[in-house]
Protein backbone atom coordinates (compact mmCIF):
# COMPACT_ATOMS: atom_id res chain seq x y z
CA UNK A 1 0.00 0.00 0.00
CA UNK A 2 1.22 3.73 -0.63
CA UNK A 3 2.35 5.61 2.10
CA UNK A 4 0.32 8.22 3.61
CA UNK A 5 1.89 11.79 2.86
CA UNK A 6 0.26 13.10 6.22
CA UNK A 7 -1.52 10.28 8.85
CA UNK A 8 -3.06 11.91 11.98
CA UNK A 9 -3.47 8.87 14.72
CA UNK A 10 -5.52 9.25 17.84
CA UNK A 11 -4.64 13.52 17.26
CA UNK A 12 -6.43 15.41 20.57
CA UNK A 13 -5.66 19.30 21.04
CA UNK A 14 -6.71 20.79 24.22
CA UNK A 15 -6.26 24.29 24.96
CA UNK A 16 -6.68 25.66 28.77
CA UNK A 17 -6.34 23.80 31.90
CA UNK A 18 -7.74 22.17 34.85
CA UNK A 19 -12.14 23.31 34.67
CA UNK A 20 -11.53 25.47 31.92
CA UNK A 21 -10.03 22.50 29.78
CA UNK A 22 -11.43 22.69 25.69
CA UNK A 23 -10.37 19.93 23.48
CA UNK A 24 -10.37 21.32 20.10
CA UNK A 25 -9.99 17.97 18.48
CA UNK A 26 -10.65 14.44 20.19
CA UNK A 27 -9.30 11.09 18.75
CA UNK A 28 -9.15 12.16 15.19
CA UNK A 29 -7.61 9.98 12.83
CA UNK A 30 -6.79 11.17 9.45
CA UNK A 31 -4.44 9.67 6.96
CA UNK A 32 -4.27 11.47 3.29
CA UNK A 33 -2.46 9.23 0.34
CA UNK A 34 -0.62 10.67 -2.37
CA UNK A 35 -2.67 11.73 -5.23
CA UNK A 36 -5.73 12.29 -3.16
CA UNK A 37 -7.68 15.32 -1.69
CA UNK A 38 -9.75 15.22 0.82
CA UNK A 39 -12.08 17.67 2.71
CA UNK A 40 -12.70 18.84 6.22
CA UNK A 41 -16.10 20.23 6.26
CA UNK A 42 -17.37 21.60 9.66
CA UNK A 43 -19.08 24.41 11.43
CA UNK A 44 -16.88 27.17 12.92
CA UNK A 45 -15.61 26.10 16.44
CA UNK A 46 -15.60 22.00 14.88
CA UNK A 47 -11.59 21.70 15.12
CA UNK A 48 -11.11 22.49 11.24
CA UNK A 49 -8.77 25.60 11.88
CA UNK A 50 -6.64 23.59 14.61
CA UNK A 51 -6.55 20.36 12.22
CA UNK A 52 -5.20 22.07 9.76
CA UNK A 53 -2.47 23.63 11.92
CA UNK A 54 -1.34 20.35 13.55
CA UNK A 55 -0.97 18.59 9.79
CA UNK A 56 1.54 21.99 9.34
CA UNK A 57 3.61 21.26 12.11
CA UNK A 58 2.08 25.28 13.46
CA UNK A 59 0.89 22.99 16.51
CA UNK A 60 1.40 20.36 18.50
CA UNK A 61 -1.30 17.49 19.50
CA UNK A 62 -1.75 16.92 24.15
CA UNK A 63 -1.58 13.32 22.46
CA UNK A 64 -1.68 10.98 19.64
CA UNK A 65 0.53 11.83 16.19
CA UNK A 66 1.11 13.68 13.26
CA UNK A 67 3.38 12.13 10.32
CA UNK A 68 4.76 14.22 8.01
CA UNK A 69 5.86 12.12 4.81
CA UNK A 70 7.24 8.99 7.23
CA UNK A 71 8.29 11.63 10.00
CA UNK A 72 6.65 11.73 13.32
CA UNK A 73 6.54 15.58 14.05
CA UNK A 74 6.74 14.61 17.93
CA UNK A 75 10.31 13.57 18.15
CA UNK A 76 12.15 16.08 16.03
CA UNK A 77 13.37 19.32 17.29
CA UNK A 78 11.66 23.49 16.71
CA UNK A 79 14.33 23.13 13.81
CA UNK A 80 13.64 19.92 12.35
CA UNK A 81 10.14 20.73 12.40
CA UNK A 82 10.59 24.08 10.46
CA UNK A 83 12.84 22.23 7.73
CA UNK A 84 9.94 19.90 7.10
CA UNK A 85 7.34 22.50 7.30
CA UNK A 86 9.65 24.24 4.59
CA UNK A 87 10.50 21.01 2.45
CA UNK A 88 7.14 19.27 2.61
CA UNK A 89 4.37 21.32 3.20
CA UNK A 90 2.57 24.33 1.55
CA UNK A 91 -0.55 26.55 2.51
CA UNK A 92 -2.77 28.27 0.59
CA UNK A 93 -4.70 30.60 3.16
CA UNK A 94 -7.73 32.72 1.97
CA UNK A 95 -6.18 35.85 1.05
CA UNK A 96 -3.12 37.65 1.57
CA UNK A 97 -1.02 34.25 0.09
CA UNK A 98 1.58 36.16 -1.46
CA UNK A 99 4.50 38.95 -0.77
CA UNK A 100 3.13 42.31 -2.69
CA UNK A 101 6.91 43.53 -3.21
CA UNK A 102 7.81 40.03 -5.45
CA UNK A 103 6.55 38.78 -8.73
CA UNK A 104 5.02 35.75 -8.97
CA UNK A 105 8.18 33.62 -9.80
CA UNK A 106 10.08 34.91 -7.20
CA UNK A 107 7.20 34.50 -4.86
CA UNK A 108 6.98 30.74 -5.79
CA UNK A 109 10.97 30.53 -5.90
CA UNK A 110 11.14 31.97 -1.95
CA UNK A 111 10.40 28.81 -0.20
CA UNK A 112 13.19 27.25 -2.32
CA UNK A 113 15.83 30.11 -1.95
CA UNK A 114 15.23 30.13 2.02
CA UNK A 115 16.14 26.12 2.02
CA UNK A 116 19.03 26.80 0.25
CA UNK A 117 18.51 26.27 -3.27
CA UNK A 118 20.23 28.63 -5.95
CA UNK A 119 18.40 31.54 -7.26
CA UNK A 120 18.99 30.57 -10.56
CA UNK A 121 17.75 27.01 -10.46
CA UNK A 122 14.59 28.08 -7.55
CA UNK A 123 13.71 30.19 -10.45
CA UNK A 124 13.04 27.14 -12.69
CA UNK A 125 11.84 25.27 -10.26
CA UNK A 126 8.87 27.97 -10.04
CA UNK A 127 9.12 28.79 -13.96
CA UNK A 128 7.50 25.27 -13.73
CA UNK A 129 5.31 25.18 -11.28
CA UNK A 130 3.32 28.52 -12.50
CA UNK A 131 3.11 26.02 -16.03
CA UNK A 132 1.44 23.90 -14.19
CA UNK A 133 -1.12 25.97 -12.83
CA UNK A 134 -1.62 27.61 -15.90
CA UNK A 135 -0.29 31.02 -15.07
CA UNK A 136 3.19 30.69 -16.72
CA UNK A 137 2.69 33.78 -19.14
CA UNK A 138 2.15 35.76 -15.78
CA UNK A 139 5.82 35.14 -14.11
CA UNK A 140 6.91 38.72 -14.24
CA UNK A 141 3.90 40.04 -12.63
CA UNK A 142 3.30 41.66 -8.60
CA UNK A 143 0.31 39.95 -6.78
CA UNK A 144 -1.45 43.32 -7.30
CA UNK A 145 -1.24 42.93 -11.32
CA UNK A 146 -3.22 39.87 -11.07
CA UNK A 147 -7.09 38.83 -10.26
CA UNK A 148 -7.80 36.51 -7.18
CA UNK A 149 -8.46 33.64 -9.14
CA UNK A 150 -4.40 34.17 -10.47
CA UNK A 151 -3.19 34.99 -7.12
CA UNK A 152 -4.57 31.85 -5.58
CA UNK A 153 -3.22 29.96 -8.45
CA UNK A 154 0.33 31.20 -7.89
CA UNK A 155 0.03 30.11 -3.85
CA UNK A 156 -0.99 26.72 -5.02
CA UNK A 157 2.39 27.02 -7.81
CA UNK A 158 3.92 28.21 -4.51
CA UNK A 159 2.85 25.50 -1.70
CA UNK A 160 3.54 22.53 -4.45
CA UNK A 161 7.40 23.87 -5.23
CA UNK A 162 10.26 21.56 -6.08
CA UNK A 163 9.70 18.63 -3.92
CA UNK A 164 6.91 19.86 -1.76
CA UNK A 165 3.53 17.47 -1.69
CA UNK A 166 1.86 18.17 0.98
CA UNK A 167 -0.96 20.72 0.28
CA UNK A 168 -3.18 22.72 2.99
CA UNK A 169 -5.70 24.33 1.92
CA UNK A 170 -7.88 26.31 4.30
CA UNK A 171 -11.01 28.31 1.99
CA UNK A 172 -8.88 28.76 -0.32
CA UNK A 173 -11.85 30.05 -2.55
CA UNK A 174 -13.30 32.33 0.51
CA UNK A 175 -12.84 35.51 -1.35
CA UNK A 176 -13.59 34.76 -5.12
CA UNK A 177 -16.65 34.56 -6.78
CA UNK A 178 -18.33 30.84 -7.52
CA UNK A 179 -17.12 30.64 -11.10
CA UNK A 180 -13.26 32.11 -10.64
CA UNK A 181 -13.59 29.81 -7.04
CA UNK A 182 -14.26 26.75 -9.30
CA UNK A 183 -11.45 27.40 -11.57
CA UNK A 184 -9.07 27.28 -8.55
CA UNK A 185 -11.03 24.42 -7.01
CA UNK A 186 -10.19 22.58 -10.97
CA UNK A 187 -6.58 23.23 -10.55
CA UNK A 188 -6.32 21.91 -6.85
CA UNK A 189 -7.70 19.07 -7.86
CA UNK A 190 -5.54 18.43 -10.89
CA UNK A 191 -2.64 19.19 -9.10
CA UNK A 192 -3.72 16.01 -6.37
CA UNK A 193 -4.44 13.90 -9.39
CA UNK A 194 -0.47 14.65 -10.43
CA UNK A 195 0.49 13.47 -7.23
CA UNK A 196 0.01 15.47 -4.55
CA UNK A 197 -1.74 14.84 -1.19
CA UNK A 198 -4.32 17.73 -0.49
CA UNK A 199 -6.32 18.59 2.84
CA UNK A 200 -8.63 21.35 1.72
CA UNK A 201 -10.71 22.97 4.76
CA UNK A 202 -14.17 24.42 3.46
CA UNK A 203 -17.83 25.14 5.04
CA UNK A 204 -19.02 24.89 1.59
CA UNK A 205 -20.45 21.70 0.72
CA UNK A 206 -19.93 23.08 -2.83
CA UNK A 207 -16.12 23.32 -2.45
CA UNK A 208 -15.99 19.96 -0.48
CA UNK A 209 -17.27 17.96 -3.47
CA UNK A 210 -14.41 18.43 -5.79
CA UNK A 211 -12.48 15.93 -2.91
CA UNK A 212 -12.42 12.59 -3.28
CA UNK A 213 -13.28 12.21 0.48
CA UNK A 214 -15.40 14.53 2.55
CA UNK A 215 -14.66 14.25 6.47
CA UNK A 216 -17.16 15.62 8.53
CA UNK A 217 -15.82 17.53 11.67
CA UNK A 218 -18.24 18.06 14.44
CA UNK A 219 -16.92 19.20 17.90
CA UNK A 220 -13.29 17.97 17.18
CA UNK A 221 -14.65 14.93 16.20
CA UNK A 222 -14.77 13.05 13.28
CA UNK A 223 -18.30 11.80 12.77
CA UNK A 224 -18.63 10.86 8.54
CA UNK A 225 -17.19 10.89 5.97
CA UNK A 226 -17.83 10.12 2.14
CA UNK A 227 -16.78 9.47 -1.02
CA UNK A 228 -15.08 6.12 -2.33
CA UNK A 229 -12.39 5.44 0.04
CA UNK A 230 -14.58 6.01 3.47
CA UNK A 231 -14.80 2.20 3.28
CA UNK A 232 -10.77 1.50 3.16
CA UNK A 233 -9.44 3.81 5.75
CA UNK A 234 -12.57 3.86 8.62
CA UNK A 235 -12.24 6.69 10.47
CA UNK A 236 -14.12 5.71 14.13
CA UNK A 237 -16.72 3.26 15.51
CA UNK A 238 -20.08 4.15 14.86
CA UNK A 239 -22.22 6.50 16.09
CA UNK A 240 -20.55 9.94 16.39
CA UNK A 241 -23.03 12.54 17.89
CA UNK A 242 -25.48 12.34 19.61
CA UNK B 1 -49.66 12.42 -10.64
CA UNK B 2 -48.53 9.02 -10.41
CA UNK B 3 -45.21 6.40 -10.56
CA UNK B 4 -42.74 7.72 -8.82
CA UNK B 5 -44.36 10.72 -7.41
CA UNK B 6 -47.38 8.66 -6.12
CA UNK B 7 -45.23 5.80 -4.59
CA UNK B 8 -42.72 7.73 -2.69
CA UNK B 9 -45.84 10.22 -0.97
CA UNK B 10 -47.68 6.94 -0.28
CA UNK B 11 -44.45 5.49 1.44
CA UNK B 12 -43.81 7.96 3.41
CA UNK B 13 -47.38 8.51 4.81
CA UNK B 14 -46.55 4.92 5.65
CA UNK B 15 -43.71 5.64 7.79
CA UNK B 16 -45.30 8.66 9.13
CA UNK B 17 -48.16 6.58 10.44
CA UNK B 18 -45.64 4.19 12.03
CA UNK B 19 -43.94 7.36 13.28
CA UNK B 20 -46.67 8.52 14.95
CA UNK B 21 -48.20 5.36 16.47
CA UNK B 22 -44.76 4.63 18.26
CA UNK B 23 -45.97 7.14 20.46
CA UNK B 24 -48.96 5.62 21.47
CA UNK B 25 -51.74 3.86 20.16
CA UNK B 26 -54.53 6.30 17.88
CA UNK B 27 -57.38 6.25 15.70
CA UNK B 28 -57.95 7.78 12.52
CA UNK B 29 -58.75 11.06 12.86
CA UNK B 30 -56.38 11.24 15.63
CA UNK B 31 -53.63 10.53 13.77
CA UNK B 32 -54.86 12.95 10.60
CA UNK B 33 -55.08 15.86 13.28
CA UNK B 34 -51.21 14.66 14.50
CA UNK B 35 -49.67 14.41 10.70
CA UNK B 36 -50.90 18.30 10.18
CA UNK B 37 -49.57 19.18 13.32
CA UNK B 38 -45.97 17.26 12.91
CA UNK B 39 -46.06 19.14 9.57
CA UNK B 40 -46.94 22.34 9.77
CA UNK B 41 -49.94 21.01 7.13
CA UNK B 42 -47.35 21.27 4.03
CA UNK B 43 -48.92 18.10 3.47
CA UNK B 44 -52.48 17.84 4.01
CA UNK B 45 -53.94 14.54 4.12
CA UNK B 46 -57.33 13.07 4.10
CA UNK B 47 -59.00 10.91 6.58
CA UNK B 48 -59.40 8.19 3.57
CA UNK B 49 -56.05 8.35 2.33
CA UNK B 50 -55.11 7.33 6.24
CA UNK B 51 -57.50 4.74 6.97
CA UNK B 52 -56.79 3.12 3.46
CA UNK B 53 -53.02 3.30 4.61
CA UNK B 54 -53.89 1.93 8.22
CA UNK B 55 -55.44 -0.90 6.30
CA UNK B 56 -52.49 -1.46 4.14
CA UNK B 57 -50.12 -1.20 7.54
CA UNK B 58 -52.24 -4.02 9.14
CA UNK B 59 -52.57 -6.22 6.07
CA UNK B 60 -48.32 -6.14 6.20
CA UNK B 61 -48.21 -6.94 9.91
CA UNK B 62 -46.54 -3.49 11.07
CA UNK B 63 -49.85 -2.62 12.71
CA UNK B 64 -53.00 -4.09 14.62
CA UNK B 65 -56.00 -3.15 15.80
CA UNK B 66 -56.10 -2.01 19.58
CA UNK B 67 -59.03 -2.89 21.60
CA UNK B 68 -62.75 -2.71 20.48
CA UNK B 69 -63.91 0.66 18.66
CA UNK B 70 -64.85 3.10 20.65
CA UNK B 71 -67.93 4.58 21.48
CA UNK B 72 -68.19 6.57 18.39
CA UNK B 73 -67.33 3.30 16.39
CA UNK B 74 -63.57 4.30 15.53
CA UNK B 75 -60.73 1.89 16.10
CA UNK B 76 -57.62 2.92 17.49
CA UNK B 77 -54.38 1.13 16.38
CA UNK B 78 -51.34 0.04 17.68
CA UNK B 79 -47.14 -0.31 16.36
CA UNK B 80 -46.02 -4.20 16.29
CA UNK B 81 -43.14 -5.35 16.48
CA UNK B 82 -42.04 -5.72 12.72
CA UNK B 83 -43.54 -2.15 12.32
CA UNK B 84 -40.83 -0.64 14.81
CA UNK B 85 -38.39 -2.55 12.65
CA UNK B 86 -39.40 -0.45 9.86
CA UNK B 87 -39.38 2.38 11.12
CA UNK B 88 -35.89 2.16 12.62
CA UNK B 89 -34.61 1.31 8.85
CA UNK B 90 -36.62 4.60 7.81
CA UNK B 91 -34.88 6.81 9.70
CA UNK B 92 -31.43 5.38 9.29
CA UNK B 93 -31.77 5.19 5.63
CA UNK B 94 -31.28 8.56 3.50
CA UNK B 95 -33.95 9.52 0.91
CA UNK B 96 -32.86 8.99 -2.54
CA UNK B 97 -32.50 11.47 -4.41
CA UNK B 98 -33.33 10.17 -7.77
CA UNK B 99 -36.54 8.34 -6.58
CA UNK B 100 -38.06 11.01 -4.32
CA UNK B 101 -38.91 14.71 -4.14
CA UNK B 102 -37.46 16.66 -1.77
CA UNK B 103 -40.68 16.85 0.87
CA UNK B 104 -39.96 13.45 2.39
CA UNK B 105 -36.65 15.23 3.79
CA UNK B 106 -38.44 17.48 5.63
CA UNK B 107 -41.91 15.78 6.37
CA UNK B 108 -38.93 12.84 7.75
CA UNK B 109 -37.32 15.57 9.75
CA UNK B 110 -39.96 17.00 11.25
CA UNK B 111 -41.08 13.72 12.36
CA UNK B 112 -37.25 12.67 13.67
CA UNK B 113 -37.73 15.39 16.06
CA UNK B 114 -41.27 14.91 17.42
CA UNK B 115 -40.91 10.76 17.80
CA UNK B 116 -38.94 10.04 20.71
CA UNK B 117 -35.72 8.45 20.84
CA UNK B 118 -35.02 9.26 17.45
CA UNK B 119 -31.12 10.45 17.08
CA UNK B 120 -32.41 13.00 14.99
CA UNK B 121 -28.34 14.24 14.22
CA UNK B 122 -27.81 11.02 12.96
CA UNK B 123 -30.69 11.16 10.57
CA UNK B 124 -29.34 14.62 9.43
CA UNK B 125 -25.73 12.85 8.94
CA UNK B 126 -27.01 10.09 7.36
CA UNK B 127 -29.22 12.35 5.20
CA UNK B 128 -26.15 14.95 4.47
CA UNK B 129 -23.16 12.32 3.99
CA UNK B 130 -25.70 10.71 0.81
CA UNK B 131 -26.45 14.15 -0.17
CA UNK B 132 -22.61 14.72 -0.23
CA UNK B 133 -22.17 11.90 -2.05
CA UNK B 134 -24.37 12.74 -4.59
CA UNK B 135 -22.64 16.11 -4.99
CA UNK B 136 -19.13 14.63 -5.27
CA UNK B 137 -20.97 12.26 -7.78
CA UNK B 138 -22.16 15.59 -9.92
CA UNK B 139 -19.05 17.68 -9.54
CA UNK B 140 -16.60 14.76 -11.13
CA UNK B 141 -19.01 14.81 -14.13
CA UNK B 142 -18.47 18.09 -14.13
CA UNK B 143 -14.78 18.03 -14.59
CA UNK B 144 -15.35 16.16 -17.53
CA UNK B 145 -17.47 19.06 -19.26
CA UNK B 146 -16.03 21.18 -21.38
CA UNK B 147 -17.54 24.46 -21.14
CA UNK B 148 -17.52 25.92 -24.52
CA UNK B 149 -18.88 23.23 -26.09
CA UNK B 150 -21.57 22.03 -23.38
CA UNK B 151 -22.45 24.28 -21.94
CA UNK B 152 -26.30 23.34 -21.64
CA UNK B 153 -25.24 20.15 -20.31
CA UNK B 154 -22.51 21.81 -17.62
CA UNK B 155 -25.92 24.59 -16.96
CA UNK B 156 -27.87 21.96 -15.84
CA UNK B 157 -25.26 20.03 -13.73
CA UNK B 158 -24.99 23.33 -12.02
CA UNK B 159 -28.93 23.09 -11.02
CA UNK B 160 -28.41 19.70 -9.72
CA UNK B 161 -25.37 20.77 -7.87
CA UNK B 162 -26.79 23.76 -6.09
CA UNK B 163 -29.22 21.97 -5.31
CA UNK B 164 -27.80 19.51 -3.23
CA UNK B 165 -25.94 22.22 -1.75
CA UNK B 166 -28.77 24.18 -0.67
CA UNK B 167 -30.10 20.77 1.36
CA UNK B 168 -26.42 20.33 2.82
CA UNK B 169 -26.74 23.81 4.27
CA UNK B 170 -30.35 23.12 5.35
CA UNK B 171 -29.06 20.34 6.95
CA UNK B 172 -26.71 22.16 8.73
CA UNK B 173 -29.26 24.47 9.97
CA UNK B 174 -31.36 21.74 11.14
CA UNK B 175 -28.31 20.08 13.04
CA UNK B 176 -27.77 23.70 14.74
CA UNK B 177 -31.25 23.93 15.87
CA UNK B 178 -31.48 20.43 16.86
CA UNK B 179 -28.18 20.72 19.10
CA UNK B 180 -29.28 23.94 20.26
CA UNK B 181 -32.97 22.88 21.26
CA UNK B 182 -31.56 19.65 22.82
CA UNK B 183 -28.99 21.78 25.00
CA UNK B 184 -31.78 23.97 26.29
CA UNK B 185 -33.79 20.76 27.47
CA UNK B 186 -31.09 19.64 29.07
CA UNK B 187 -30.65 22.88 31.15
CA UNK B 188 -34.27 23.06 31.53
CA UNK B 189 -34.16 19.27 33.26
CA UNK B 190 -31.39 20.21 34.88
CA UNK B 191 -33.44 22.77 37.11
CA UNK B 192 -36.03 19.92 37.20
CA UNK B 193 -35.84 15.99 36.26
CA UNK B 194 -37.73 14.44 34.25
CA UNK B 195 -38.05 10.54 33.55
CA UNK B 196 -36.92 10.21 30.45
CA UNK B 197 -38.94 8.60 27.19
CA UNK B 198 -38.03 4.70 26.08
CA UNK B 199 -35.75 4.72 23.22
CA UNK B 200 -36.24 3.66 20.19
CA UNK B 201 -32.68 3.76 18.61
CA UNK B 202 -32.22 3.97 14.64
CA UNK B 203 -29.11 1.34 15.12
CA UNK B 204 -25.47 2.10 14.24
CA UNK B 205 -24.19 4.44 11.87
CA UNK B 206 -25.15 3.45 8.28
CA UNK B 207 -21.59 3.67 6.33
CA UNK B 208 -22.01 2.78 2.35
Amino acid sequence: MTEAVLRLSGVTREHGQGDVVVQALRGVDLAVLPGELVAVMGPSGSGKSTLLHLAGGLDRPTSGSVVVEGRDLATLTAAQVAAVRRRSVGYVFQDLNLLPSLTAVENVALPLELDGVRGGMARRAAREALDEVGVGALAGRFPDEMSGGQQQRVAIARALVGPRRLLLADEPTGALDSTTGEEVLRVLRARCEAGAAGVLVTHEARHAAWADRVVFLRDGVVVDQSGPAAAAESLLPAGGVG
Amino acid sequence: MHTAYAYSVSMSIRHGLLALLERGPSHGYQLRAEFDAATGATWPLNVGQVYSTLDRLERDGLVVQDGEPDADGRIAYRITDVGQAELRGWFASPVSAKSAPRDELAIKLALAVTTPGVDVLRVVQTQRTATMTGLQELTRLKTRVHDDVELAWSLVLDSLVFRAEAEIRWLDHCEARVARAAAERRSAAAERPAPAAPPLTTGKAGRR
